[in-house]
């Protein structure tokens, strides 16, 4: 079961949708992960003719069943970080009859969609839907760094090494959410990790 | 006092356009600057025509960051209830007259990586002052511009001789058409419409961005609506406690004024909002002819815009 439903929260946290096919002439799809399920879930033969699928596996085996789909184009990439540039001049080319549909992870999401807002897309026209892991891709309100996948609250900044706590505070601009130092007041006073969600 | 603060200026230059549109300038009575304002921003110019008193609504189509005067054009509508008519006919220059500050119910998205205007014959005049904007900010942009033919296309030279590649025009007269559905499929990601001109030019940009997939967000679309004129009607307002009497050529908004009710508004054209008011009690039918109610608030006999829509019947009572 790849769905999560995250508990209710402050008005700073994202709150993910369910993917949708709208019309438009164009269909850029980013998604990692279980977040294939979802293009399967929306995807239909005539979006398909003028869709262009970019999925990051993270170790599934999604791949060969969206390129069955057979979508206009399709880019199976290493990670996100390999995949922006592709994304950025896909963006860089597309008209305002693209439909965007971004499917997994928060990080995923979160990133594509400031590729998205940063071309111009007004974010509210986005589509989103979560699937897959709920770790989150955390800032360090510290030393700025960005730790991914942090799946447990406090955890350690993967650069300063400080203890952070994981808040439901998102910056859209950083596409993270932030994490603040747990034991400032009185250092080595960390409780012990648990995971996010109860 | 209802509405924007107001300005007392004098009426400094009027230029006739062509033979529908005249230009008035405004500067300030007291000589001071008058407020800085955005693209798209419309002035509430008041008329005392006689015993009337019409708040009429128009685009600001000077530069915006001219503090030294504004500018309006006036379309001559001989079929309206008079207040284009009184500007045309009525008023001249060193006339005393008073206008609302500066609202702005049509401005730019300034997310916009581009801004495409079209526009509809006197539709133009709120891009006039966007197209100042986008110069200076250094915005992208395109007009296309529909008119009915050559002599009634304002400002159309002046358009294209300073902007000769940003500014199309097309002529009714010419069977010159705007290349719609190219023209939005064409269009960079991160660009927004503009549309201002008459309601099947709006629908009609409305409906094809729609279809293309173009987001909500990025369409935008001004359109004033000037009370139309009606049977004449009976409205109780039950906060004043005062029954009035709607004549034809007035609207229900300008009805209450007249009677020294204090009403709400602000755009006078069924586009703000401003001016929703509760219906306490009803027995016949409403003539809406806003755009702000949705459709079942308008068929829930619950609310109207007294800027524009009026009443038929027997009883009408307003939380007013």
């Amino acid at each position: 079961m790849s769905k999560f439903e995250f508990p209710k929260s402050i008005l700073s946290r994202p709150v993910w949708g369910t993917l949708e096919p709208r019309r438009g002439l164009h269909h850029l799809m980013i998604a990692d992960a279980e977040g294939a399920e979802a293009i399967l879930d929306v995807a239909t033969p005539e979006m398909m003719e003028s869709a262009h699928i970019i999925f990051i596996p993270k170790g599934t085996d999604y791949a060969k069943r969206l390129r069955a789909l057979n979508p206009a184009q399709f880019y199976d990439g290493p990670s996100y970080a390999a995949s922006v540039t592709r994304i950025q001049r896909v963006l860089l080319g597309a008209k305002m009859s693209t439909q965007v549909y971004l499917s997994g992870t928060e990080s995923l999401m979160g990133q594509a969609m400031l590729e998205c807002t940063n071309a111009g897309i007004p974010h509210t026209a986005i589509q989103t839907e979560h699937r897959g892991s709920t770790a989150r891709r955390m800032q360090c309100v510290h030393c700025k760094g960005f730790t991914e996948d942090v799946a447990i609250d406090p955890f350690v900044c993967s650069h300063c090494g400080l203890n952070l706590f994981v808040r439901d505070h998102y910056s859209r601009r950083y596409a993270a959410y932030q994490g603040v130092c747990v034991d400032a007041e009185d250092p080595g006073n960390v409780p012990p990790s648990k995971g996010i969600y109860p | 006092m209802s509405g924007a603060e107001k300005i007392d200026v004098t009426v400094t230059e009027i230029v006739p356009v062509n033979a529908l549109v005249k230009r008035f300038k405004f500067e300030r009575r007291d000589g001071g600057l008058l407020p800085t304002f955005s693209g798209g921003a419309h002035t509430v110019v008041e008329m005392k025509d006689g015993d009337i008193t019409r708040l009429n609504p128009y685009s600001l189509m000077s530069d915006p960051m001219d503090q030294s005067a504004y500018t309006i054009s006036v379309r001559r509508d001989d079929e309206g209830r008079g207040g284009s008519l009184f500007m045309h006919n009525k008023v001249s220059v060193g006339d005393e007259m008073v206008i609302s500050y500066p609202v702005n119910l049509f401005s730019l998205d300034l997310r916009a990586k581009k801004h495409l205007f079209l526009a509809g014959g006197i539709g133009i005049t709120p891009f006039l002052s966007q197209i100042k904007q986008c110069e200076r900010l250094g915005d992208a942009w395109e007009l296309h511009y529909a008119c009915r033919n050559a002599a009634l296309g304002s400002y159309v030279d002046e358009l294209t001789a300073a902007h000769p590649f940003e500014a199309h025009v097309y002529y009714d007269d010419e069977k010159q058409v705007i290349a719609l559905e190219n023209l939005l499929n064409g269009q960079p990601i991160g660009t927004h419409v503009y549309v201002c001109g008459p309601k099947g030019m709006i629908t009609w940009v409305r409906a094809t961005a729609e279809k293309l997939g173009w987001p909500r967000e990025a369409v935008h679309y001004e359109e004033f609506l000037a009370p139309q004129p009606g049977k004449p009607f009976e409205v109780r307002l039950a906060v004043s406690n005062k029954t009035i009497q709607v004549g034809k050529d007035e609207s229900l908004l300008e009805a209450m004024e007249r009677s020294g009710v204090d009403a709400p508004y602000l755009c006078r054209g069924g586009a703000c909002g401003q001016c929703e008011t509760r219906v306490i009690d009803y027995a016949g039918a409403f003539i809406h002819r806003d755009h702000w109610l949705e459709d079942d608030e308008h068929a829930s006999g619950e609310k109207i815009m007294p800027c524009v829509s009026r009443f038929e019947g027997k009883t009408l009572v307003l939380d007013r």
